[in-house]
Protein backbone atom coordinates (compact mmCIF):
# COMPACT_ATOMS: atom_id res chain seq x y z
CA UNK A 1 0.00 0.00 0.00
CA UNK A 2 2.66 2.37 1.01
CA UNK A 3 4.46 1.49 -2.32
CA UNK A 4 1.34 2.44 -4.40
CA UNK A 5 1.17 5.57 -2.35
CA UNK A 6 4.73 6.55 -3.34
CA UNK A 7 4.88 5.20 -6.74
CA UNK A 8 1.66 7.51 -7.13
CA UNK A 9 3.34 10.56 -5.45
CA UNK A 10 6.56 9.59 -7.68
CA UNK A 11 4.31 9.60 -10.91
CA UNK A 12 2.65 13.03 -10.00
CA UNK A 13 5.95 14.78 -9.37
CA UNK A 14 7.53 13.66 -12.53
CA UNK A 15 7.85 16.10 -15.06
CA UNK A 16 7.38 13.87 -18.07
CA UNK A 17 4.00 13.25 -16.93
CA UNK A 18 3.45 17.28 -17.51
CA UNK A 19 4.05 17.68 -20.84
CA UNK A 20 3.84 16.18 -24.29
CA UNK A 21 1.10 14.82 -26.02
CA UNK A 22 0.53 12.40 -23.28
CA UNK A 23 1.21 15.05 -20.61
CA UNK A 24 -1.53 15.74 -17.97
CA UNK A 25 -2.64 19.13 -19.18
CA UNK A 26 -2.97 17.82 -22.16
CA UNK A 27 -4.95 14.99 -21.82
CA UNK A 28 -7.41 16.85 -18.55
CA UNK A 29 -7.96 19.42 -21.88
CA UNK A 30 -8.93 16.87 -24.11
CA UNK A 31 -10.89 15.27 -21.64
CA UNK A 32 -12.83 18.57 -21.04
CA UNK A 33 -13.04 19.27 -24.75
CA UNK A 34 -15.11 15.88 -25.57
CA UNK A 35 -17.19 16.41 -22.14
CA UNK A 36 -18.30 19.63 -23.29
CA UNK A 37 -19.12 18.93 -26.66
CA UNK A 38 -21.18 16.18 -25.78
CA UNK A 39 -23.16 18.40 -22.86
CA UNK A 40 -23.90 21.19 -25.35
CA UNK A 41 -24.98 18.64 -27.99
CA UNK A 42 -27.40 16.74 -25.49
CA UNK A 43 -28.32 20.08 -23.92
CA UNK A 44 -29.49 20.99 -27.23
CA UNK A 45 -31.25 18.13 -27.72
CA UNK A 46 -32.90 17.23 -24.44
CA UNK A 47 -34.12 20.82 -23.00
CA UNK A 48 -35.85 21.56 -26.44
CA UNK A 49 -37.58 17.97 -25.94
CA UNK A 50 -38.11 18.13 -21.98
CA UNK A 51 -39.57 21.63 -22.20
CA UNK A 52 -42.05 20.91 -24.77
CA UNK A 53 -43.28 17.55 -22.94
CA UNK A 54 -43.40 19.29 -19.56
CA UNK A 55 -45.01 22.82 -20.99
CA UNK A 56 -47.59 20.73 -22.92
CA UNK A 57 -48.31 17.90 -20.71
CA UNK A 58 -48.33 15.80 -24.04
CA UNK A 59 -46.24 12.98 -24.68
CA UNK A 60 -45.02 13.05 -21.32
CA UNK A 61 -45.41 9.37 -20.27
CA UNK A 62 -43.82 8.05 -23.57
CA UNK A 63 -40.69 10.53 -23.18
CA UNK A 64 -39.80 9.40 -19.68
CA UNK A 65 -40.35 6.26 -20.36
CA UNK A 66 -38.21 6.18 -23.11
CA UNK A 67 -35.84 7.93 -21.23
CA UNK A 68 -35.31 5.52 -18.36
CA UNK A 69 -35.25 2.61 -20.90
CA UNK A 70 -32.08 4.56 -22.61
CA UNK A 71 -30.68 4.59 -19.24
CA UNK A 72 -30.51 0.69 -19.61
CA UNK A 73 -28.64 1.43 -23.06
CA UNK A 74 -24.54 0.00 -22.33
CA UNK A 75 -22.39 2.71 -22.81
CA UNK A 76 -19.35 0.59 -24.01
CA UNK A 77 -21.68 -0.88 -26.92
CA UNK A 78 -22.50 2.17 -28.30
CA UNK A 79 -19.24 3.69 -28.73
CA UNK A 80 -18.09 0.22 -30.22
CA UNK A 81 -21.35 0.12 -32.23
CA UNK A 82 -20.83 3.80 -33.44
CA UNK A 83 -17.45 2.55 -34.33
CA UNK A 84 -18.03 -0.01 -36.37
CA UNK A 85 -19.85 2.50 -38.46
CA UNK A 86 -18.21 5.83 -38.63
CA UNK A 87 -14.84 4.78 -37.73
CA UNK A 88 -11.96 6.46 -35.61
CA UNK A 89 -13.30 10.10 -34.53
CA UNK A 90 -15.16 12.09 -32.52
CA UNK A 91 -18.24 10.36 -33.75
CA UNK A 92 -18.27 7.22 -31.53
CA UNK A 93 -17.88 9.39 -28.21
CA UNK A 94 -19.71 11.88 -28.71
CA UNK A 95 -22.46 9.64 -29.79
CA UNK A 96 -22.35 7.79 -26.59
CA UNK A 97 -22.19 10.30 -24.10
CA UNK A 98 -24.72 11.96 -25.34
CA UNK A 99 -26.73 8.99 -25.60
CA UNK A 100 -26.30 8.48 -21.58
CA UNK A 101 -26.60 12.12 -20.75
CA UNK A 102 -29.92 13.08 -22.41
CA UNK A 103 -32.34 11.07 -20.72
CA UNK A 104 -31.86 12.58 -16.95
CA UNK A 105 -32.14 15.78 -18.81
CA UNK A 106 -34.95 15.14 -20.35
CA UNK A 107 -36.73 13.84 -17.07
CA UNK A 108 -35.24 16.21 -14.43
CA UNK A 109 -36.67 19.57 -17.10
CA UNK A 110 -39.69 17.43 -17.32
CA UNK A 111 -40.79 16.89 -13.61
CA UNK A 112 -39.41 20.98 -12.79
CA UNK A 113 -42.22 21.63 -15.13
CA UNK A 114 -44.61 19.58 -14.17
CA UNK A 115 -43.61 20.59 -10.60
CA UNK A 116 -45.05 24.33 -11.37
CA UNK A 117 -47.68 25.48 -9.41
CA UNK A 118 -50.70 25.18 -11.18
CA UNK A 119 -51.82 28.19 -10.05
CA UNK A 120 -49.01 30.30 -10.64
CA UNK A 121 -49.02 29.09 -14.69
CA UNK A 122 -53.11 30.40 -14.70
CA UNK A 123 -52.18 33.52 -13.54
CA UNK A 124 -49.49 33.92 -15.93
CA UNK A 125 -51.72 33.22 -18.15
CA UNK A 126 -54.72 35.80 -16.92
CA UNK A 127 -52.33 38.27 -17.02
CA UNK A 128 -51.97 38.06 -20.79
CA UNK A 129 -48.84 36.00 -21.44
CA UNK A 130 -48.74 33.74 -24.76
CA UNK A 131 -47.61 29.90 -24.18
CA UNK A 132 -43.96 31.16 -24.96
CA UNK A 133 -43.90 33.71 -22.24
CA UNK A 134 -45.30 31.54 -19.59
CA UNK A 135 -42.42 29.14 -20.57
CA UNK A 136 -39.59 31.89 -20.55
CA UNK A 137 -40.62 33.91 -17.61
CA UNK A 138 -42.45 31.53 -15.15
CA UNK A 139 -41.91 28.12 -16.30
CA UNK A 140 -37.97 27.70 -16.41
CA UNK A 141 -37.02 30.45 -13.71
CA UNK A 142 -39.37 28.16 -11.49
CA UNK A 143 -38.25 24.83 -12.72
CA UNK A 144 -34.24 26.22 -12.94
CA UNK A 145 -33.37 24.25 -9.88
CA UNK A 146 -34.73 20.64 -11.19
CA UNK A 147 -33.45 21.40 -14.86
CA UNK A 148 -29.81 22.66 -13.40
CA UNK A 149 -29.53 19.43 -11.44
CA UNK A 150 -30.52 17.25 -14.54
CA UNK A 151 -27.56 19.04 -16.23
CA UNK A 152 -25.17 18.40 -13.37
CA UNK A 153 -25.85 14.75 -13.19
CA UNK A 154 -25.35 14.75 -16.45
CA UNK A 155 -22.21 16.59 -16.82
CA UNK A 156 -20.79 14.73 -14.06
CA UNK A 157 -21.67 10.88 -15.83
CA UNK A 158 -20.16 12.82 -19.15
CA UNK A 159 -16.67 13.58 -17.76
CA UNK A 160 -16.66 10.10 -15.74
CA UNK A 161 -17.30 8.21 -18.85
CA UNK A 162 -15.46 10.45 -21.21
CA UNK A 163 -12.84 8.18 -20.03
CA UNK A 164 -13.98 5.44 -23.31
CA UNK A 165 -12.60 8.10 -25.64
CA UNK A 166 -9.05 6.00 -24.85
CA UNK A 167 -11.07 2.98 -26.18
CA UNK A 168 -11.21 4.12 -29.80
CA UNK A 169 -7.73 5.75 -29.78
CA UNK A 170 -8.75 9.19 -28.93
CA UNK A 171 -7.31 10.74 -26.11
CA UNK A 172 -8.16 12.28 -22.45
CA UNK A 173 -7.23 11.14 -19.13
CA UNK A 174 -8.60 7.27 -19.92
CA UNK A 175 -5.55 7.06 -22.41
CA UNK A 176 -3.77 6.91 -18.82
CA UNK A 177 -6.51 3.75 -17.64
CA UNK A 178 -6.39 2.20 -20.98
CA UNK A 179 -2.61 2.18 -21.27
CA UNK A 180 -1.98 1.61 -18.15
CA UNK A 181 -3.96 -1.37 -18.00
CA UNK A 182 -2.66 -2.81 -21.26
CA UNK A 183 0.86 -2.15 -19.82
CA UNK A 184 0.52 -3.55 -16.41
CA UNK A 185 1.52 0.14 -15.35
CA UNK A 186 -1.35 -0.06 -11.99
CA UNK A 187 0.37 3.59 -11.31
CA UNK A 188 -0.43 5.24 -14.29
CA UNK A 189 -4.09 3.45 -14.04
CA UNK A 190 -4.53 4.61 -10.43
CA UNK A 191 -3.14 8.17 -11.48
CA UNK A 192 -5.90 8.19 -14.72
CA UNK A 193 -8.63 6.72 -11.72
CA UNK A 194 -8.01 9.97 -9.53
CA UNK A 195 -7.75 12.75 -12.38
CA UNK A 196 -11.58 11.78 -14.13
CA UNK A 197 -12.51 11.66 -9.99
CA UNK A 198 -10.65 14.94 -9.36
CA UNK A 199 -12.21 16.55 -13.06
CA UNK A 200 -15.79 15.09 -11.85
CA UNK A 201 -15.83 16.57 -8.78
CA UNK A 202 -14.44 19.92 -9.97
CA UNK A 203 -17.39 19.89 -12.72
CA UNK A 204 -19.88 19.43 -10.09
CA UNK A 205 -18.35 22.10 -7.86
CA UNK A 206 -18.28 24.25 -10.87
CA UNK A 207 -21.80 23.73 -12.01
CA UNK A 208 -23.33 24.22 -8.83
CA UNK A 209 -21.19 27.15 -8.74
CA UNK A 210 -23.45 28.14 -11.71
CA UNK A 211 -26.77 27.02 -10.58
CA UNK A 212 -26.70 29.45 -7.86
CA UNK A 213 -26.03 32.38 -10.67
CA UNK A 214 -28.55 30.73 -13.05
CA UNK A 215 -31.48 30.11 -10.28
CA UNK A 216 -33.26 33.80 -8.99
CA UNK A 217 -32.87 34.28 -5.20
CA UNK A 218 -36.19 33.18 -4.27
CA UNK A 219 -36.02 29.96 -5.01
CA UNK A 220 -32.16 28.96 -3.59
CA UNK A 221 -33.68 27.27 -1.17
CA UNK A 222 -35.54 25.54 -3.07
CA UNK A 223 -32.99 24.87 -5.39
CA UNK A 224 -30.96 22.98 -2.74
CA UNK A 225 -33.66 20.63 -1.37
CA UNK A 226 -34.60 19.77 -4.87
CA UNK A 227 -30.85 19.05 -6.10
CA UNK A 228 -30.46 17.21 -3.04
CA UNK A 229 -33.07 15.07 -4.17
CA UNK A 230 -32.11 14.19 -7.53
CA UNK A 231 -29.30 13.28 -6.30
CA UNK A 232 -30.69 10.70 -4.35
CA UNK A 233 -32.23 9.71 -6.90
CA UNK A 234 -29.36 9.65 -9.42
CA UNK A 235 -27.30 7.24 -7.05
CA UNK A 236 -29.83 4.93 -7.22
CA UNK A 237 -31.44 5.32 -10.91
CA UNK B 1 0.58 -13.20 -28.64
CA UNK B 2 -3.21 -13.57 -28.45
CA UNK B 3 -3.23 -15.20 -25.06
CA UNK B 4 -0.94 -12.78 -23.32
CA UNK B 5 -3.00 -9.73 -24.97
CA UNK B 6 -5.92 -10.94 -23.21
CA UNK B 7 -4.75 -11.41 -19.90
CA UNK B 8 -3.78 -7.96 -20.07
CA UNK B 9 -7.32 -6.45 -20.85
CA UNK B 10 -9.13 -8.80 -18.34
CA UNK B 11 -6.56 -8.70 -15.67
CA UNK B 12 -8.59 -6.80 -13.47
CA UNK B 13 -11.51 -8.61 -14.01
CA UNK B 14 -10.39 -11.58 -13.59
CA UNK B 15 -8.88 -10.53 -10.64
CA UNK B 16 -11.29 -9.20 -8.70
CA UNK B 17 -13.83 -12.66 -10.13
CA UNK B 18 -10.65 -14.43 -8.21
CA UNK B 19 -10.75 -12.79 -4.98
CA UNK B 20 -14.65 -13.02 -4.87
CA UNK B 21 -14.76 -17.02 -5.98
CA UNK B 22 -11.79 -17.74 -3.81
CA UNK B 23 -13.42 -15.91 -0.75
CA UNK B 24 -16.60 -17.68 -1.24
CA UNK B 25 -15.35 -20.97 -1.50
CA UNK B 26 -13.33 -20.60 1.73
CA UNK B 27 -9.79 -20.58 -0.08
CA UNK B 28 -10.57 -23.33 -2.28
CA UNK B 29 -9.87 -23.06 -5.92
CA UNK B 30 -12.28 -21.28 -8.29
CA UNK B 31 -12.17 -24.22 -10.43
CA UNK B 32 -12.72 -26.88 -8.58
CA UNK B 33 -16.13 -25.36 -7.49
CA UNK B 34 -17.31 -25.43 -11.11
CA UNK B 35 -17.67 -29.19 -11.20
CA UNK B 36 -16.62 -32.22 -9.73
CA UNK B 37 -14.95 -35.13 -11.50
CA UNK B 38 -11.28 -34.05 -9.99
CA UNK B 39 -10.90 -37.47 -8.53
CA UNK B 40 -7.95 -38.41 -11.14
CA UNK B 41 -9.62 -37.94 -14.29
CA UNK B 42 -8.13 -36.88 -17.68
CA UNK B 43 -9.42 -33.38 -18.24
CA UNK B 44 -8.50 -31.29 -21.29
CA UNK B 45 -8.53 -27.69 -20.26
CA UNK B 46 -8.24 -24.66 -22.89
CA UNK B 47 -8.47 -20.38 -21.95
CA UNK B 48 -11.26 -19.04 -23.54
CA UNK B 49 -10.85 -17.74 -27.32
CA UNK B 50 -12.02 -19.64 -30.60
CA UNK B 51 -8.75 -21.22 -31.56
CA UNK B 52 -8.07 -22.39 -28.02
CA UNK B 53 -11.73 -24.16 -28.31
CA UNK B 54 -10.82 -25.61 -31.37
CA UNK B 55 -7.35 -26.88 -30.33
CA UNK B 56 -8.36 -27.88 -27.19
CA UNK B 57 -11.53 -30.00 -28.63
CA UNK B 58 -8.14 -31.95 -30.96
CA UNK B 59 -6.82 -32.42 -27.56
CA UNK B 60 -9.61 -33.77 -26.23
CA UNK B 61 -10.97 -35.72 -29.37
CA UNK B 62 -7.59 -37.44 -29.63
CA UNK B 63 -7.21 -38.01 -26.26
CA UNK B 64 -10.44 -39.81 -25.97
CA UNK B 65 -9.50 -41.96 -29.43
CA UNK B 66 -7.08 -43.95 -27.26
CA UNK B 67 -9.76 -45.16 -25.59
CA UNK B 68 -9.55 -42.80 -22.17
CA UNK B 69 -12.71 -41.02 -21.23
CA UNK B 70 -11.76 -37.34 -21.07
CA UNK B 71 -13.39 -34.46 -19.32
CA UNK B 72 -13.48 -31.32 -21.14
CA UNK B 73 -12.91 -27.91 -19.16
CA UNK B 74 -12.86 -25.79 -22.25
CA UNK B 75 -13.44 -21.78 -22.11
CA UNK B 76 -12.07 -21.52 -18.53
CA UNK B 77 -10.56 -18.63 -19.43
CA UNK B 78 -6.52 -16.60 -19.44
CA UNK B 79 -3.50 -18.01 -18.64
CA UNK B 80 -3.69 -16.37 -15.51
CA UNK B 81 -6.53 -18.69 -14.71
CA UNK B 82 -5.86 -22.56 -16.42
CA UNK B 83 -1.42 -22.12 -15.78
CA UNK B 84 -2.06 -22.54 -11.98
CA UNK B 85 -4.74 -25.58 -12.37
CA UNK B 86 -2.72 -27.32 -14.85
CA UNK B 87 0.41 -26.99 -12.25
CA UNK B 88 -2.20 -28.05 -8.99
CA UNK B 89 -3.63 -31.34 -11.37
CA UNK B 90 -6.64 -29.95 -11.87
CA UNK B 91 -6.72 -29.87 -15.58
CA UNK B 92 -4.06 -32.82 -17.10
CA UNK B 93 -3.39 -31.00 -20.79
CA UNK B 94 -3.71 -27.59 -22.44
CA UNK B 95 -2.79 -26.20 -25.94
CA UNK B 96 -0.11 -23.66 -25.11
CA UNK B 97 1.95 -21.07 -26.93
CA UNK B 98 5.48 -21.28 -26.88
CA UNK B 99 6.30 -17.69 -26.65
CA UNK B 100 3.68 -16.42 -24.13
CA UNK B 101 3.86 -19.24 -21.97
CA UNK B 102 7.28 -18.86 -21.53
CA UNK B 103 7.54 -15.20 -20.91
CA UNK B 104 4.57 -15.83 -18.47
CA UNK B 105 7.12 -18.91 -16.68
CA UNK B 106 9.72 -15.98 -16.77
CA UNK B 107 8.00 -12.64 -15.90
CA UNK B 108 8.08 -11.56 -19.27
CA UNK B 109 12.23 -11.81 -19.23
CA UNK B 110 12.63 -13.94 -21.66
CA UNK B 111 14.28 -12.38 -24.89
CA UNK B 112 14.68 -15.65 -27.55
CA UNK B 113 12.25 -15.01 -30.33
CA UNK B 114 13.23 -17.93 -32.52
CA UNK B 115 11.44 -21.20 -33.00
CA UNK B 116 13.23 -23.70 -31.73
CA UNK B 117 14.75 -21.88 -28.99
CA UNK B 118 11.49 -20.90 -27.68
CA UNK B 119 10.35 -24.16 -27.57
CA UNK B 120 13.95 -25.24 -25.72
CA UNK B 121 14.33 -22.54 -23.54
CA UNK B 122 10.27 -23.18 -21.99
CA UNK B 123 10.87 -27.38 -21.40
CA UNK B 124 13.87 -25.66 -18.71
CA UNK B 125 11.23 -23.32 -17.46
CA UNK B 126 8.13 -25.71 -17.05
CA UNK B 127 7.41 -26.62 -13.39
CA UNK B 128 8.70 -29.95 -12.54
CA UNK B 129 5.79 -32.90 -13.18
CA UNK B 130 4.88 -30.56 -16.32
CA UNK B 131 6.38 -31.05 -20.19
CA UNK B 132 6.04 -29.78 -23.77
CA UNK B 133 5.56 -32.25 -25.95
CA UNK B 134 6.24 -31.42 -29.88
CA UNK B 135 5.31 -27.66 -31.29
CA UNK B 136 3.82 -27.13 -33.80
CA UNK B 137 4.83 -25.21 -37.02
CA UNK B 138 1.66 -23.25 -36.63
CA UNK B 139 1.85 -20.02 -34.89
CA UNK B 140 -0.15 -17.75 -33.45
CA UNK B 141 1.94 -14.63 -33.46
CA UNK B 142 1.96 -11.03 -33.39
CA UNK B 143 1.33 -9.56 -37.34
CA UNK B 144 1.77 -6.83 -39.20
CA UNK B 145 -1.42 -6.82 -41.77
CA UNK B 146 -1.82 -4.55 -44.59
CA UNK B 147 -5.36 -4.57 -47.23
CA UNK B 148 -3.76 -6.06 -51.10
CA UNK B 149 -4.13 -2.36 -52.23
CA UNK B 150 -1.81 -0.95 -49.46
CA UNK B 151 0.59 -4.00 -50.26
CA UNK B 152 0.37 -2.96 -53.63
CA UNK B 153 0.78 0.68 -53.61
CA UNK B 154 4.25 0.45 -51.40
CA UNK B 155 5.66 -3.02 -52.73
CA UNK B 156 4.79 -4.59 -49.29
CA UNK B 157 5.85 -8.04 -48.94
CA UNK B 158 7.78 -8.72 -45.63
CA UNK B 159 8.04 -6.21 -42.31
CA UNK B 160 11.06 -4.89 -43.43
CA UNK B 161 10.09 -3.18 -46.64
CA UNK B 162 7.88 -1.02 -44.38
CA UNK B 163 10.59 1.10 -43.36
CA UNK B 164 11.15 3.31 -46.13
CA UNK B 165 7.36 3.95 -46.26
CA UNK B 166 6.72 3.86 -42.80
CA UNK B 167 6.44 7.63 -42.31
CA UNK B 168 3.33 7.90 -44.54
CA UNK B 169 1.41 4.94 -43.03
CA UNK B 170 -0.82 4.99 -39.74
CA UNK B 171 -0.32 1.79 -37.80
CA UNK B 172 -3.03 0.15 -34.94
CA UNK B 173 -2.87 -1.98 -32.15
CA UNK B 174 -3.34 -3.06 -29.07
CA UNK B 175 -2.67 0.40 -26.34
CA UNK B 176 0.57 -1.36 -25.59
CA UNK B 177 2.14 -1.53 -28.47
CA UNK B 178 3.69 1.17 -28.12
CA UNK B 179 5.71 0.64 -25.00
CA UNK B 180 6.68 -2.78 -25.28
CA UNK B 181 9.71 -4.21 -26.36
CA UNK B 182 8.38 -5.95 -29.09
CA UNK B 183 6.06 -3.30 -30.34
CA UNK B 184 6.80 -0.09 -31.55
CA UNK B 185 9.97 0.55 -30.11
CA UNK B 186 10.90 -3.06 -31.76
CA UNK B 187 10.19 -2.20 -35.00
CA UNK B 188 12.00 1.15 -34.94
CA UNK B 189 15.33 -0.58 -33.24
CA UNK B 190 15.23 -3.85 -35.07
CA UNK B 191 13.63 -2.87 -38.78
CA UNK B 192 13.91 1.44 -38.56
CA UNK B 193 10.69 1.68 -38.87
CA UNK B 194 9.01 5.02 -37.91
CA UNK B 195 5.22 5.17 -38.68
CA UNK B 196 3.29 8.29 -39.24
CA UNK B 197 0.79 7.87 -36.21
CA UNK B 198 0.17 5.12 -34.46
CA UNK B 199 -3.95 4.25 -32.79
CA UNK B 200 -4.40 2.71 -29.93
CA UNK B 201 -6.87 0.18 -30.71
CA UNK B 202 -7.29 -3.21 -29.21
CA UNK B 203 -5.48 -6.96 -30.02
CA UNK B 204 -6.90 -8.40 -32.82
CA UNK B 205 -10.27 -7.27 -32.33
CA UNK B 206 -13.26 -5.48 -33.93
CA UNK B 207 -11.42 -2.01 -33.86
CA UNK B 208 -8.02 -2.68 -35.02
CA UNK B 209 -10.10 -4.91 -37.59
CA UNK B 210 -12.57 -2.49 -38.62
CA UNK B 211 -10.35 0.46 -38.68
CA UNK B 212 -8.12 -1.36 -41.19
CA UNK B 213 -11.04 -2.32 -43.30
CA UNK B 214 -12.40 1.02 -43.73
CA UNK B 215 -8.69 2.75 -44.08
CA UNK B 216 -8.68 4.59 -40.82
CA UNK B 217 -5.33 2.78 -40.52
CA UNK B 218 -2.93 1.52 -43.04
CA UNK B 219 -1.25 -1.40 -40.98
CA UNK B 220 -2.98 -3.67 -38.05
CA UNK B 221 -1.50 -5.13 -35.49
CA UNK B 222 -3.64 -8.83 -35.39
CA UNK B 223 -2.50 -12.32 -35.08
CA UNK B 224 -0.85 -14.79 -37.68
CA UNK B 225 -4.11 -17.43 -37.28
CA UNK B 226 -6.80 -14.95 -37.09
CA UNK B 227 -9.95 -16.30 -39.49
CA UNK B 228 -10.58 -12.55 -40.58
CA UNK B 229 -7.55 -12.26 -42.58
CA UNK B 230 -8.32 -14.36 -45.17
CA UNK B 231 -11.82 -13.60 -45.00
CA UNK B 232 -10.96 -9.95 -46.40
CA UNK B 233 -8.23 -11.38 -48.36
CA UNK B 234 -5.50 -9.34 -46.15
CA UNK B 235 -1.59 -9.69 -46.44
CA UNK B 236 0.21 -10.70 -43.55
CA UNK B 237 3.68 -9.29 -43.70
CA UNK B 238 6.47 -11.70 -42.72
CA UNK B 239 8.37 -10.76 -39.86
CA UNK B 240 11.61 -11.14 -41.75
CA UNK B 241 13.71 -9.91 -38.70
CA UNK B 242 12.33 -12.09 -36.30
CA UNK B 243 11.34 -9.04 -33.86
CA UNK B 244 7.87 -10.83 -32.61
CA UNK B 245 8.64 -13.78 -30.60
CA UNK B 246 7.48 -16.80 -31.90
CA UNK B 247 4.32 -18.67 -30.68
CA UNK B 248 4.11 -22.58 -32.08
CA UNK B 249 1.15 -24.20 -30.36
CA UNK B 250 2.62 -26.62 -28.23
CA UNK B 251 0.74 -29.12 -25.94
CA UNK B 252 1.52 -28.93 -21.97
CA UNK B 253 0.74 -32.48 -20.31
CA UNK B 254 0.98 -33.73 -16.77
CA UNK B 255 3.93 -36.15 -16.74
CA UNK B 256 2.41 -38.70 -14.33
CA UNK B 257 -1.18 -38.62 -16.53
CA UNK B 258 0.85 -39.00 -19.61
CA UNK B 259 1.15 -42.33 -21.71
CA UNK B 260 3.03 -42.82 -24.44
CA UNK B 261 0.24 -43.34 -27.31
CA UNK B 262 -1.23 -40.22 -26.00
CA UNK B 263 1.95 -38.55 -26.69
CA UNK B 264 2.29 -39.71 -30.25
CA UNK B 265 -0.87 -39.03 -31.36
CA UNK B 266 -0.75 -35.20 -30.00
CA UNK B 267 2.71 -34.79 -31.42
CA UNK B 268 1.20 -36.31 -34.85
CA UNK B 269 -1.06 -33.31 -34.52
CA UNK B 270 1.42 -30.71 -33.81
CA UNK B 271 3.32 -31.89 -36.89
CA UNK B 272 0.40 -31.79 -39.40
CA UNK B 273 -1.03 -28.54 -37.65
CA UNK B 274 0.18 -25.36 -40.56
CA UNK B 275 -0.52 -21.60 -39.48
CA UNK B 276 -2.70 -21.93 -42.78
CA UNK B 277 -4.78 -24.51 -41.57
CA UNK B 278 -5.49 -22.68 -37.90
CA UNK B 279 -6.48 -20.04 -40.01
CA UNK B 280 -8.79 -21.65 -41.92
CA UNK B 281 -10.18 -23.26 -38.82
CA UNK B 282 -10.33 -20.35 -36.73
CA UNK B 283 -11.96 -18.65 -40.01
CA UNK B 284 -14.70 -21.23 -40.07
CA UNK B 285 -15.41 -20.37 -35.80
CA UNK B 286 -14.75 -16.89 -35.90
CA UNK B 287 -16.00 -15.61 -39.23
CA UNK B 288 -18.88 -18.26 -40.06
CA UNK B 289 -20.19 -19.03 -36.38
CA UNK B 290 -19.32 -22.90 -37.09
CA UNK B 291 -19.63 -24.78 -34.00
CA UNK B 292 -15.36 -25.34 -32.18
CA UNK B 293 -15.95 -29.21 -31.40
CA UNK B 294 -17.54 -30.10 -35.16
CA UNK B 295 -14.59 -27.79 -36.90
CA UNK B 296 -11.99 -29.72 -34.59
CA UNK B 297 -13.55 -33.42 -35.41
CA UNK B 298 -13.64 -32.45 -39.02
CA UNK B 299 -9.71 -31.74 -39.53
CA UNK B 300 -8.74 -34.64 -37.35
CA UNK B 301 -11.01 -36.58 -39.28
CA UNK B 302 -10.06 -35.09 -42.98
CA UNK B 303 -6.01 -35.56 -42.36
CA UNK B 304 -6.90 -39.04 -41.00
CA UNK B 305 -5.52 -38.23 -37.43
CA UNK B 306 -8.53 -40.27 -35.39
CA UNK B 307 -7.79 -44.22 -35.39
Amino acid sequence: MVEVLTNLVAWFADPINWQGPNGVPTRVLEHVYYSVLALVLAVAIAQPVGIFIGHTGRGGALAINLSNAARAVPTFGVILLTFLVAGIGLAPVLVALVVLAVPSMVTNTYAGFRAVDRDVRDSAEGMGMTGWQVIRRVEIPVAMPLIMAGVRISAVQIVATATFAAVVSLGGLGRYIIDGLAQRDLTQVLAGAILVAALSLLTEVGLSRLQRVVVSNGLQEKSEEASMETRLEGTTG
Amino acid sequence: MKFRERCLVLAVGVVSLLVVAVGCAGGQNALKESGGGSGGGFVVGSANFPEQLILGNMYADLVEDQGIKVERRLNLGTRDVVFPSLENGEITLVPEYNGALLSYLTKGKSDVTSPEETTKQLREALPEGLIALKASEAQDKDALVVTPETAEKYDLKNTSDLAPVADELVVGGPPEMSERPDGLPGLKRVYGIEFKEFKALDAGGPLTIEALANGDIDVGRLFTSQGIIDARGWIVLEDDKELSPAQNIIPIIRKQDSRRKIEEALNKLSATLTTEDLKKLNRRVEVDKDDPEDVAKDYLKQKGLLG
